[in-house]
C-alpha cells in the first residue's frame, strides 16, 4: 500500500486534501486493485477448472468463445448472469436475501489484504494476520446461513444448516494446522512468515519437519471443507438438494455466490502457499542462483499448483455424507492436529 | 411443500423435477432432521396408457411400443415380447437368429449396467465415471446403429426373425469392443467401486435382507445383491442359455451387510463381466443363415394365453398375451421388474439420512418408463 | 484403535488410486466431436427422414397399414382404362392415381416397419437428421403430386387416425 500512497502523491494538488481523505483514499485505491486482480484471478480459474474436468473426463471442455480454446468463456457467461432477470421470491426475508451474497464475498475478499504478493507487494502488513485471516474466513458463514434461511425453501434451509456446521467444524483443525507453522516462526505477521523461509526450497517450512509436512496435508483437507469443494460439497450437493442453498438464487447474485467459492479457493491457495511453500521466495536454493522470477508471478504459480490440486480432487472423488465429514473433522483430523501442534513443539524446544 | 407442524417430522418433497430421481418419481419424505421417516414414492407422471394402446396395433407394430418401456435396454424388452408371442404360435427360430438375439441382449444388458453405474457414481458426488462409461457405451450404441439403424429403440428383435442381419465383419467389431472394454471395468472399479468414500457412502445403509426381497418379489440384481441365487437364465433357460458357461454373480458384503448399496451396484459391475464372457462364447457358436426365414407373413397367434418371462437388466420381466385370435393382442399385460422393487423402497428405505435415500433409490435402478408403462 | 488407523491408511490409499486413474485420463485424447463444424457420416442404415419417391409409388397403402402410429395417410383412385399405362422405375405398372400421401414425422416412431411392405421400396428411410422447423405443420409431408380426376368420392384407402 505504501507504493500506491507513492503513487497518488503524484496526483497534482493530492496534499491539499484533508489528512483524512489522505489516508482513506489509498486504502480504498489498493482495495479496488485486490478486486480488480480477483476478478481476473477468478475468470481464468473457472475457465480453468472447466478445461481440467473435461480432460478428466475425456472431452474438450469451451473451446468455441473467444478463439483458443475458449479463454473467453467466463467473460460471456458473466455477462450472460449480468443480463439475466433479478428474480426475488415473493416471500423471502428481502433484507437479508439481498444481503447474502455480499457477505460470503466479503469474508473471501476481506482476508487478501494481509496476504504478501511479493517483497512488498501487499496492502498492509498486521502484526496479527494470521489470526486476522482465520477471523474474517468465518464471516463467511453468517452469509450462507442467511442465504439458506432467506430463501424461504426447505432445500436450501438444509443446504445452510449443513454448510454451517462443516465450515464451523473444519476451522479448528485448520487454525491447529496453522499453529504448527507459527512456533517455529514465532510470530503471526504473514510477512514475517515468508521472510522465515527465505533461501531456496529447502528452507520451506514443508520440507523442514515431517510434522509440518503433515500439517499441511491437514490444512489442506480442512481448508477442502471451508471453502466446499467435493469431496466436502454437500451444501450445494447437486443431486442431493438441487443447488443447497443458491437454489433460488439468480443473475448476479448467483454469479456473486460462484465468484465467492472460486475467490474462497483461491484465498485457501494463497494462505497455504505463505505459510508452506514459501510465499513469494524463490525455488532453487539460493547457492544456485538468485530470484530471477518476480515474487507475485512465483506466488501466483504456486497457488495454482494448489488450486490444480483442488481440482482434481473434486473430479476424483464422491462426495462424504454429513455425519462422516463431521466425524472425519473431529475424530481424525483434530486429533491428529493436535498431536502435530505437540510435535512441534516438543522439536523446537529440544532441537 | 407444507410444513407439518405436528411434531419434528417435517414433510420434504423430492418432487418429479428433481436431479437424481431417475425420471419422473415423486418422493414425499417425511423426515426428522435428517433422518428419514418414511419415504412415500408416488409413481404415474410417465404412464402413457401402454397396455391399453397395444390394443388397437397388430402384433408387429407392439415391438416400438415395448421398446420405449425401459428405453435404457430396449433390446431386452423387444426380446421378452417376441419370445413370447412365439411361445404362443409356436414358431422356432434358427441357430443364427438365436446367437444373434443373445449378443444384442447382452450387449445391451451392458450398455443399461453402464448406465446404472455412471449415474449412481454421479448421485453419489463423484462425476467423472459417468462420462467413462457414457463413452465406452457409445461404442456399444455404434455397433448398433450400424446393424439396425437406431441408437435406443431399436425394433430389432422381430416375431420369428430379425430385422437386418449383420453386416460382415461385425463379430470381429464385437470382439474388439469387448477386449477393450475388460479392461475399462478395472478402471471403473479402481474409480469408484474400491473408493473409500464409495464404500462408506454405500456399504451399510440400504440393507435389504434376503427375506424381505422374496416377500416383496424384488428379482434381477437387487435380489442377488442380497444373496440370493436366481437367475431367469438360469433357472428357467430360454433361447440356449443353458449352454452357455457364466456364473450368476451374488452380494457377498465384502464391506458391509449382505444386501447393502454396494452389493447391489457391484452384482451389476460383475454381472458386465459374464456378459462379456457370455458375447464371447455366443460369437463363437455363430452359424451362417437367414435371419427372415421363419417370420409369418401375418402374425395371426391362436386363441390363447401365455406368460413368458426372461432376465432383463433390472430383474425378471415378464410379458402376458391373451389372444383372441385375431390380428391385434386382446391383453398383454407385463410384469415389471422396477415396479416391484419400488413397492420395496419405502420399506428399505426407513431410518436412513435423506443422503442415504438417493443411494438407496441409485441402487435400485430404476427407469420410470418401465414403472409406468 | 486398530480398525481406526486401518480405516485410516485404506482412505488414504483408495484416494490416491482415484486419483492416479484421474491424473491418467488427463492425457488421454479427448472423444468429443465438435459437432457443427465436424460431422459424423451417418451408417447406411441409418432411421431418420422418411422420404418417399412419389413416382415409383403404387398407392398400394401397405406402409399406411403398418404404421404403429398410423402417421402414413393415403388417399388413391383408379387410374381410367383410357388413360396411358405409367410404369414405377423397376417396371411395375402404376394402377392408382395417389392424390393425398402425408407422412406426419410429428407421430412417426421411426420403427422402418413402413419400409418393409412397399412394393417399389419407394418409401425410404435416410439418414437426414437436421430438419428441425418452425412451426409444427411443417412436418406434415405432402408427397402427393396428382389431383384427383374422378368426379366420385377417392377410395378411402387409408385407416382412420384413432
Amino acid at each position: 500500500m505504501e507504493s500506491i500512497a507513492q503513487l497518488l502523491r503524484l496526483i497534482p494538488k493530492y496534499d491539499k486534501l484533508p489528512g483524512m481523505a489522505q489516508a482513506i483514499i489509498p486504502v480504498l485505491v489498493s482495495c479496488i486493485v485486490i478486486f480488480a486482480l480477483l476478478a481476473l484471478a477468478v475468470l481464468f480459474l473457472v475457465w480453468m477448472e472447466r478445461k481440467v474436468s473435461a480432460h478428466i473426463q475425456d472431452r474438450l471442455g469451451p473451446m468455441y468463445v473467444g478463439g483458443w480454446h475458449g479463454w473467453a468463456q467466463t467473460i460471456a457467461d458473466a455477462l450472460k448472469l449480468l443480463l439475466k432477470e433479478d428474480i426475488v421470491p415473493a416471500a423471502t426475508d428481502k433484507l437479508l436475501f439481498k444481503m447474502a451474497p455480499f457477505i460470503v464475498f466479503l469474508g473471501a475478499f476481506a482476508a487478501f489484504v494481509v496476504v504478501p504478493f511479493g517483497a512488498s507487494s501487499f496492502v498492509t502488513d498486521l502484526n496479527i494476520g494470521v489470526l486476522y485471516i482465520v477471523a474474517v474466513g468465518s464471516l463467511s458463514v453468517i452469509g450462507i446461513i442467511m442465504a439458506g434461511w432467506a430463501s424461504n425453501n426447505k432445500y436450501s434451509l438444509y443446504g445452510g444448516m449443513r454448510a454451517a456446521a462443516q465450515i464451523i467444524s473444519y476451522e479448528i483443525p485448520s487454525a491447529i494446522a496453522i499453529m504448527t507453522v507459527i512456533i517455529p516462526v514465532g510470530s503471526l505477521s504473514m510477512v514475517d512468515i515468508v521472510n522465515a523461509q527465505k533461501g531456496g526450497i529447502q528452507h520451506w517450512f514443508l520440507f523442514r519437519n515431517p510434522f509440518i509436512f503433515l500439517a499441511f496435508i491437514v490444512y489442506f483437507v480442512a481448508s477442502l471443507a471451508e471453502v466446499n469443494r467435493t469431496p466436502f460439497d454437500i451444501p450445494e450437493a447437486e443431486s442431493e438438494l438441487v443447488a443447497g442453498y443458491h437454489t433460488e438464487y439468480s443473475g448476479m447474485r448467483f454469479a456473486f455466490f460462484f465468484l465467492a467459492e472460486y475467490a474462497n479457493m483461491f484465498l485457501v491457495a494463497s494462505v497455504a502457499t505463505t505459510l508452506f511453500l514459501g510465499g513469494w521466495t524463490q525455488v532453487l536454493p539460493s547457492s544456485i542462483a538468485h530470484q530471477f522470477i518476480p515474487g507475485p508471478i512465483l506466488f501466483f504459480l504456486k497457488a495454482l499448483l494448489l488450486i490444480f490440486i483442488q481440482m482434481w480432487l473434486r473430479w476424483s472423488l464422491p462426495r462424504l455424507r454429513v455425519d462422516q465429514l463431521m466425524y472425519l473433522s473431529w475424530k481424525v483430523l483434530l486429533p491428529i492436529s493436535l498431536v502435530l501442534v505437540l510435535g512441534v513443539g516438543w522439536l523446537a524446544v529440544y532441537w | 411443500m407444507e410444513v407439518d407442524f405436528s411434531g419434528d417430522v417435517m414433510t420434504l418433497n423430492m418432487g418429479p423435477q428433481h436431479p437424481s430421481t431417475h425420471g419422473v418419481l415423486r418422493l414425499e419424505l417425511k423426515t426428522d432432521g435428517e433422518i428419514v421417516a418414511e419415504a412415500i414414492p408416488h409413481i404415474g407422471y410417465l404412464h402413457r396408457c401402454f397396455e391399453k394402446h397395444v390394443e388397437n396395433v397388430d402384433y408387429p407394430g407392439v415391438i416400438p411400443y415395448t421398446d420405449r418401456m425401459d428405453y435404457c435396454a430396449a433390446m431386452n424388452m423387444e426380446l421378452g415380447y417376441v419370445l413370447t408371442v412365439e411361445k404362443l404360435m409356436g414358431i422356432q427360430v434358427n441357430n443364427r437368429v438365436r446367437c444373434i438375439r443373445i449378443i444384442m441382449a447382452e450387449l445391451d444388458r451392458i450398455a443399461s449396467h453402464l448406465i446404472a453405474a455412471g449415474t449412481y457414481g454421479n448421485d453419489i458426488g463423484s462425476f467423472t465415471p459417468f462420462l467413462w462409461c457414457f463413452r465406452d457405451r457409445e461404442t456399444i450404441l455404434d455397433l448398433f446403429e450400424e446393424t439396425c439403424g437406431a441408437r435406443l429403440l431399436y425394433n430389432y428383435n422381430w416375431i420369428g426373425g430379425l430385422m437386418f442381419d449383420f453386416k460382415p465383419g461385425f463379430e470381429k467389431k464385437v470382439i474388439e469392443f469387448i477386449d477393450y472394454f475388460e479392461p475399462q471395468v478395472d478402471n471403473l472399479n479402481r474409480i469408484l467401486s474400491d473408493n473409500f468414500i464409495f464404500v462408506k457412502r454405500t456399504a451399510t445403509v440400504g440393507i435389504m435382507s434376503p427375506e424381505v426381497a422374496i416377500n416383496y418379489g424384488v428379482t434381477g440384481p437387487n435380489l442377488r445383491g442380497s444373496g440370493v441365487k436366481f437367475d431367469v437364465r438360469k433357472d428357467e433357460p430360454y433361447l440356449g442359455y443353458q449352454d452357455i458357461d457364466f456364473e450368476v454373480a451374488v452380494g457377498k458384503g465384502e464391506h458391509g451387510p449382505i444386501g447393502s448399496c454396494w452389493d447391489r451396484y457391484m452384482v451389476r459391475i460383475r454381472e458386465v463381466k459374464e456378459s462379456c464372457k457370455i458375447i464371447r462364447q455366443t460369437v463363437a457358436q455363430l452359424t451362417p443363415g437367414d435371419v427372415r426365414e421363419s417370420i409369418p407373413k401375418r402374425v395371426k397367434p391362436p386363441a390363447g394365453e401365455v406368460y413368458m418371462r426372461t432376465e432383463c437388466p433390472r430383474g425378471e420381466l415378464g410379458y402376458y398375451i391373451v389372444s383372441d385370435g385375431g390380428l391385434k393382442p386382446y391383453r398383454l399385460k407385463v410384469k415389471s421388474p422396477c415396479f416391484t422393487v419400488m413397492s420395496a423402497f419405502q420399506e428399505v428405505s426407513r431410518g436412513s439420512m435423506i443422503a442415504d435415500v438417493v443411494a438407496i433409490l441409485g441402487s435400485f435402478d430404476i427407469v420410470l418408463g418401465e414403472i409406468d408403462r | 484403535m486398530l480398525t481406526y488407523f486401518k480405516n485410516l491408511g485404506l482412505g488414504v490409499v483408495t484416494v490416491l488410486n482415484s486419483m492416479r486413474v484421474a491424473w491418467r485420463h488427463l492425457f488421454t485424447p479427448s472423444v468429443t466431436l465438435q459437432y457443427p463444424t465436424v460431422k459424423w457420416k451417418m451408417p447406411e442404415r441409418s432411421r431418420m427422414r422418411l422420404f418417399n419417391k412419389i413416382e415409383d409409388c403404387i398407392g398400394c397403402s401397405a406402409c399406411a397399414r403398418a404404421c404403429p402410429t398410423k402417421c402414413i395417410t393415403v388417399q388413391s383412385e383408379k387410374r381410367g382404362k383410357d388413360e396411358p399405362e405409367i410404369y414405377a422405375s423397376d417396371g411395375t405398372v402404376i394402377k392408382l392415381r395417389t392424390v393425398v400421401y402425408d407422412i406426419d414425422m410429428t407421430l412417426c416412431c421411426y420403427c422402418a416397419l413402413c419400409t418393409f411392405p412397399c412394393p417399389t421400396k419407394c418409401l425410404v428411410m435416410t439418414g437426414e437428421y437436421e430438419y428441425a422447423v418452425y412451426d409444427k405443420k411443417d412436418h406434415n409431408y405432402h408427397f402427393a403430386k396428382d389431383k384427383p380426376m374422378t368426379v366420385k368420392a377417392p377410395k378411402e384407402q387409408s385407416t382412420e387416425k384413432a
